[in-house]
């Protein structure tokens, strides 16, 4: 009852269409079928090509999230998802590879950021040092694998590559145990301080990885481990063959083609039971008492929820899928250095969480999703597309800049216009108009001073303004601008969406008693 | 009738503060029993001794024939303490039939495997989780309340859920920390109800800090009233009324002799 409630109450247009059966069978049809043939039709010689390769490919990949939206069936909306993923999703990749990378990697960071979800939003402990499991998994495969160490792999001796899913298991049971091992000395802890502890633990994995290469070589130290072993993918050469038959494409790359095509089905088959276990952990008595955990630790104790048992738990298993993603991802790269599991990554899986919606398995999904698109595809293509723009000399035309200066002057003339009528309600004093006042008048400079501007070759574009070095920036402005208008994620789970509700009811009716 | 629970020369002290000094206090078993006590008299520290949230100076705690000290709260809770708190401490986010389930969590075979794989019967357990808990909920009065986010139920409601809880993991001993608190006289009249029926009809042994007299001398089989962390008298209701060092205890010394003038 109380999730019924909590859904419909922001159920909006396109929400109430999908709702319907066979509208919503007809749309999502329609909406896939056109998504895969747009990108299927851009052609790839044209300069503006990265633009539309990022304008259209997050509709094709975020369609899932459209279908369990609607009010279809649910064998229906598992049929339709399985198709796009299983077959639609595959024959784009054949036809453009650098599609299949980017879905491997979305499924390897969502699926990172519903293992994070298990240890911050199902038992709220903050951890700041996630990415560490997930070089645990990815080093197992390397150092046993990589020619390069000399401990595990006496004479060029290596473990055979079809052991690939047996170490898959063992990456389980390591970071595992690294999960326990971490979870044991900052059970006592909360909060900030749990956070920081988590950091240094993430950091202190790094730096042995990274000081491990002398004096025996374990891990090759900074340069990282290559050459590491990829299971056969040789049962999906007819596969690829006759996908690219489908596409009346030559018949080529068969073999690297293949070996993305693996990677991609044990992503997906990784996240599906990565989401599986999720859920059967959620509604569990485990998940409920990590709830609990969450809620207030000291009433959960005294109702005999075991603190110690449970938190360590919620670290092993949120660990233990890092473990399985990073072994894929060692093969993957057949290469594993320190430098892949740095601070950042472990922010950004936490971005993930956040943004998504703390709690939720389908919004930590959606987090990560767009969070990587944002990451590998949106920055990415702004840069290729820049790059692409300068190879043929393109110019931004002055008028675009005076139009683009103008719209952007008057953006800030509004929204100070809006600032100042609301301290004028408020009566409050003259320090509330200072920053609408410097907004007024940026304005009005950004404005005037475009005018007469002049064609602007791109091939002037700074290469400090690149949008891929932007990634930082762009987390940071993102997370600010979430806090600031939906703080509970983009598909914030339903209990926590309660809790907001709730806050700004209250904050609502305590704001006229302040304002009189 | 033999004591379900016997402490003695119970000892805490916070710094300089001697919050519990050597308090000895013996509980007969499907008794109603209430502790009382001016504020800041260590009721709570006591009870927070008898949960194991505070590690006991000296003393010893034995229920049931075992020794309570040193064990951690889940520890006691699964020997067959439950609580209750003074400041309500629901899982305010989860519904009320989602905190009654956690109130089971010591009763149940929490096994991670298990979980995953759904073998070991843990559907049969889930279903009898769900049940027992809307069982309880019914018990205390809140059923068809269960989908209810507990931190929307009124005041009285969070009391009522707050006992349901304490109940789902079958205790033998339910310590109540001020139950009636901020209650009027027609909800604390349904509260002494149910305290009753939590000793009658499940066999619950029923420990209240109370402030309310009316509550307290109207259930309470016993009463031992602390005063400063000492227990200064202990007895039937009628006993401890005519006491004259809990008279003063509550009302100061002048009082307590004009008392005992008239």
């Amino acid at each position: 009852m109380a999730t019924m409630k909590a859904k419909t109450t922001n159920s909006g247009g396109l929400f109430a269409f999908l709702q319907n059966p066979l509208y919503a069978g007809i749309f999502i049809a329609v909406y896939i079928l056109l998504s895969l043939g747009i990108l299927m039709g851009l052609d790839r010689a044209s300069t503006i090509f990265p633009l539309l390769s990022m304008i259209f490919f997050p509709p094709f990949v975020l369609a899932p999230f459209v279908v369990l939206a609607s009010g279809l069936n649910n064998r229906v909306k598992l049929a339709i998802i399985a198709i796009q993923m299983l077959i639609l999703l595959p024959l784009l990749g054949i036809f453009d590879s650098a599609y299949l990378e980017l879905a491997i990697q979305i499924c390897i960071f969502a699926g990172l950021a519903l293992g994070l979800n298990i240890v911050v939003g199902f038992a709220g402990l903050l951890d700041l040092g996630y990415i560490a499991f997930f070089a645990v998994g990815a080093y197992i495969w390397a150092m046993f694998t990589s020619p390069i160490e000399t401990v595990f792999t006496i004479n060029n001796w290596t473990v055979s590559a079809n052991w690939f899913y047996g170490f898959v298991f063992l990456g389980v049971l390591a970071s595992g145990i690294a999960g326990i091992l971490l979870g044991l000395p900052v059970l006592r802890l909360r909060g900030d301080y749990l956070a920081i502890v988590t950091l240094g633990f993430g950091e202190i994995i790094r730096i042995v990885a990274n000081n491990l290469g002398s004096p025996t070589n374990i891990t090759n130290g900074s340069q990282g481990l290559d050459t590491v072993s990829r299971p056969s993918a040789d049962f999906l050469h007819p596969v690829v063959e006759f996908f690219e038959r489908v596409l009346n494409q030559p018949v080529a790359n068969v073999e690297p083609l293949a070996y993305q095509l693996l990677f991609y089905f044990i992503a997906i088959v990784m996240i599906v039971v990565i989401i599986i276990i999720a859920r059967r952990l959620e509604n569990s008595p485990i998940g409920r008492a990590w709830t609990a955990i969450r809620e207030d630790e000291t009433a959960a104790i005294a109702m005999g929820v075991p603190l110690t048992r449970m938190k360590l738990m919620a670290f092993a298993s949120g660990a233990a899928f890092a473990g399985a993603l990073g072994a894929l991802y060692a093969a993957k790269q057949t290469f594993v250095s320190p430098e892949s599991f740095s601070l950042i990554q472990s922010i950004s899986i936490l971005a993930m969480v956040i943004v998504g919606g703390l709690g939720g398995i389908r919004g930590v999904l959606l987090g990560g999703v767009v969070v990587t698109l944002l990451n590998l595809l949106v920055l990415k293509n702004l840069s290729l597309q820049i790059n692409a723009w300068k190879n043929v000399d393109a110019v931004i035309p002055g008028w675009f800049i005076i139009l683009f200066a103008v719209i952007i002057g008057l953006a800030l003339l509004y929204f100070a216009w809006r600032a100042i009528q609301t301290a004028v309600k408020r009566n409050e004093g003259w320090t509330s108009y200072i920053i609408p006042g410097i907004m007024a008048l940026l304005g009005v400079y950004i404005a005037i001073s475009s005018f007469g501007a002049q064609d602007f070759p791109i091939a002037n574009w700074p290469s400090q303004l690149e949008p891929a070095r932007y990634e930082r920036l762009v987390f940071g402005v993102l997370l600010v601008l979430m806090m600031i208008f939906r703080p509970g994620g983009l598909l914030p789970e339903p209990r926590r969406k309660m809790e907001m509700a709730d806050a700004k009811a209250e904050q609502k009716a305590v704001a006229p008693a302040a304002g009189d | 009738m033999a004591n379900i629970l016997e402490v003695t020369n119970l000892i805490k002290t916070f710094g300089g503060l001697t919050a519990v000094k050597n308090v000895s206090l013996d509980v007969p078993e499907g008794s109603i029993s209430a502790i009382i006590g001016p504020n800041g008299a260590g009721k709570t520290t006591f009870f927070n001794l008898l949960t194991g949230i505070y590690k006991a100076d000296s003393g010893r705690i034995n229920f049931a024939g075992r020794s309570l000290l040193g064990l951690r709260p889940d520890q006691v809770c699964k020997a067959g303490v439950s609580r209750t708190f003074q400041n309500i401490r629901l899982f305010p986010g989860m519904t009320a039939l989602e905190n009654v389930m956690v109130g089971m969590h010591p009763r149940l075979k929490v096994d991670m495997l298990m979980a995953i794989f759904g073998f070991g019967g843990f559907g049969k357990q889930e279903d009898h989780v769900r049940g027992k808990s809307s069982d309880l909920l019914r018990f205390v009065g809140l059923g068809g309340k269960g989908d209810e986010v507990s931190r929307n139920l009124p005041y009285g409601d969070q009391r009522r859920l707050e006992i349901a809880r304490a109940l789902a993991s079958d205790p033998k001993l339910i310590l109540l920390d001020e139950p009636t608190a901020g209650m009027n006289p027609q909800e604390s009249e349904a509260a002494m109800q149910l305290f009753r029926r939590i000793r009658d009809e499940k066999g619950v042994t029923v420990v209240l800090i109370e402030h309310d007299m009316k509550v307290v001398m109207g259930i309470s089989e016993y009463i031992s009233v602390l005063d400063y962390g000492e227990k200064i008298a202990a007895g039937s209701p009628a006993d401890i009324r005519a006491n004259p060092r809990v008279v003063e205890a509550y009302l100061g010394r002048r009082a307590a002799e004009e008392g005992a003038k008239a």
